[in-house]
């Protein structure tokens, strides 16, 4: 592990409402590194995300993102973010290209196109294979392609830190093997990762550590856990908790 | 076309024009973000304003406006803090604002409620020339904002968290839609009313969206819209004794169903078209994927 810390979090708690999510959590993420971020429903993978990009408020710790404090951090450019696919419908169409156009604004001065920017979103929309769809509705898009868009989405700045939150949820075969030869062509290129993950699936080849957490406290990290059995199958859905001492979990928080 | 020869009513269509381009402007923000009521709120809230304006014998349009700002900043900030409580906060705030002006206008000498029934629902012929000053100075501000920050305010409505992440200033935006809505809605006070309003930011987008697939589209498609029934709406009511306010919102309704009947063989047309280009990726037929088997149905 010689790359700069890219993402660095020190001891950061977290709440939501009056329950304790994330209980002090380190994580170092260096350049050129992809990092799974496992866990049950509840564990808090997707809050320790969220604190990152600065969408959940800290109570304690610290957070940097390319050595700077996250509050002071500007250049968000260099950073890509998928987030759950729930989050993106508006009440109004909403064309392919206009989803993957809202991306690329942190490149933009005063938000003006030019013609580099269009080029630059035919480009993701090509590395996801939703060129050919580039003008249609993203409603009218299945599960898969529609989370292909929210990846271009990211991709159409050219990050040089990706954020992905379970970005393999409810996604078809065929889309789940786009988006792997996607993060592989993107992780060849320097760009690192960090994305929350159900189970590692299709993605593991690419994963070069994993950090399991469990109640909001960090339980494992390290190389990646070997899934077997049951688990391993690629379209085996992880929704029970781990053991007795783990309560149930209703979904809603994770 | 005599109509155009008399002094009111070229004020009237003028008035009449930039609501019909303003309205629907910011009103396809607040239905992309799923706020579409929150203009009939501003409205609510903008009749203390007028209230306010007789009471101190100023102009209720630009009282209105000063009035409005502010309930609009006020609720977006309810917005912001107030979690679970803040339907409640808001409906105190519109109720609040309507008897607030009710009230006032009262107080105010020589008020009465005839006063602000001509804001309530508009009184397009009593339009003065201080009015279209103030009409045109504040839709030249609601169009520089919908139509330059276009990229920037489409990616906040479309999605919050992902505009923050690309850096965008996403409360400042917020601020700044619910300002250019609460402008709007004063703009087109004396026009439709305040009242009805919220019809006029809403239904041309509702309608023109049966017949767009992107952003951009239903934008023009909604302006065209809302131009149009603004027009045809004062010059029927020049002809027919009919409410000119009352008029605009029952042809926009009409051009909403007219278009939904229109759209039906449109959709259909598309959905072929979309059927016969699928073969390049998307099996159209059912297929059990390799890798997955009877392992599906195992609950573990």
């Amino acid at each position: 592990m010689t790359g700069e810390p890219v993402i660095s979090l020190r001891g950061v708690t977290a709440e939501l409402g009056a329950r304790p999510v994330l209980r002090g959590i380190d994580l170092t993420v260096r350049r050129g590194e992809v990092v799974a971020l496992l866990g049950a429903n509840g564990s808090g993978k997707s809050t320790a995300i969220r604190t990152v990009i600065g969408q959940v408020p800290v109570s304690g710790g610290e957070i940097e993102l390319f050595g700077t404090p996250r509050r002071a951090f500007r250049d968000w450019s260099r950073v890509g973010y998928v987030p759950q696919r729930t989050t993106a419908a508006g009440g109004v169409p909403a064309t392919v290209t206009e989803v993957v156009s809202a991306g690329r604004l942190s490149r933009t001065r005063f938000g003006l196109f030019r013609r580099a920017d269009h080029e630059a979103v035919r480009d993701a929309l090509g590395l996801v294979g939703m060129a050919d769809r580039a003008k249609d509705n993203v409603e009218a898009l299945s599960g898969g392609q529609h989370q292909r868009v929210l990846i271009a989405r990211a991709l159409v700045a050219r990050p040089e830190l990706l954020i992905m939150d379970e970005p393999m949820a409810g996604v078809d075969l065929a889309s789940q093997e786009i988006l792997a030869r996607t993060l592989r062509e993107q992780v060849e290129q320097g760009t690192t990762v960090l994305l929350v993950l159900h189970e590692l699936g299709p993605l593991e080849p690419l994963i070069d550590r994993a950090v399991v957490l469990r109640d909001g406290c960090v339980l494992h990290d390290g190389p990646p856990p070997r899934a077997v059995g049951q688990h391993a199958l690629p379209g085996h859905d992880h929704v029970h908790p781990h053991d007795e001492h783990t309560p149930l979990r209703t979904g809603l928080l994770s | 076309m005599d109509f155009l020869n008399y002094a009111f009513m070229q004020r009237a269509l003028l008035a009449a024009v930039l609501v019909g381009i303003t309205a629907p402007a910011v009103g396809i923000y607040l239905v992309q973000r799923r706020q579409a009521l929150m203009g009939d709120g501003i409205g609510h809230v903008a009749m203390t304003g007028v209230g306010l304006g007789f009471l101190l014998s100023t102009s209720p349009v630009w009282m209105a406006t000063a009035v409005s700002v502010l309930g609009a900043i006020l609720m977006e900030l309810i917005r912001w803090y107030g979690r679970t409580r803040g339907d409640i906060a808001l409906a105190m705030l519109f109720y609040g604002g309507m008897a607030g002006g009710v009230m006032l206008i009262n107080l105010a000498p020589g008020g009465s409620n005839a006063n602000l029934m001509s804001y309530l629902f508009g009184s397009l012929s009593t339009v003065s020339e201080s009015d279209v000053t103030a009409i045109c100075v504040l839709a030249a501000f609601v169009l520089v904002v919908t139509l330059g920050l276009r990229r920037q305010l489409f990616a906040v409505s479309q999605d919050e968290e992902f505009a923050r992440v690309t850096g965008l200033p996403v409360r400042a935006l917020n601020l700044l839609t619910a300002v250019t809505a609460a402008v709007t809605v004063t703009v087109a006070m004396r026009v439709v009313g305040l009242l009805l309003v919220s019809a006029l930011m809403v239904v041309p987008v509702a309608a023109a969206q049966q017949l767009s697939r992107s952003f951009a589209a239903t934008f023009a498609i909604a302006v065209a819209i809302g131009v149009t029934v603004s027009i045809g709406g004062t010059i029927t009511s020049y002809y027919q004794y009919v409410p000119p306010g009352a008029t605009i919102v029952l042809l926009t309704i009409a051009a909403f169903f007219a278009l939904s009947v229109l759209a039906a063989p449109l959709a259909r047309r598309r959905a072929r078209a979309a059927a016969a280009r699928t073969p390049a990726g998307d099996p159209a037929e059912c297929a059990i994927p390799a890798g997955r088997g009877s392992a599906d149905e195992v609950g573990v």
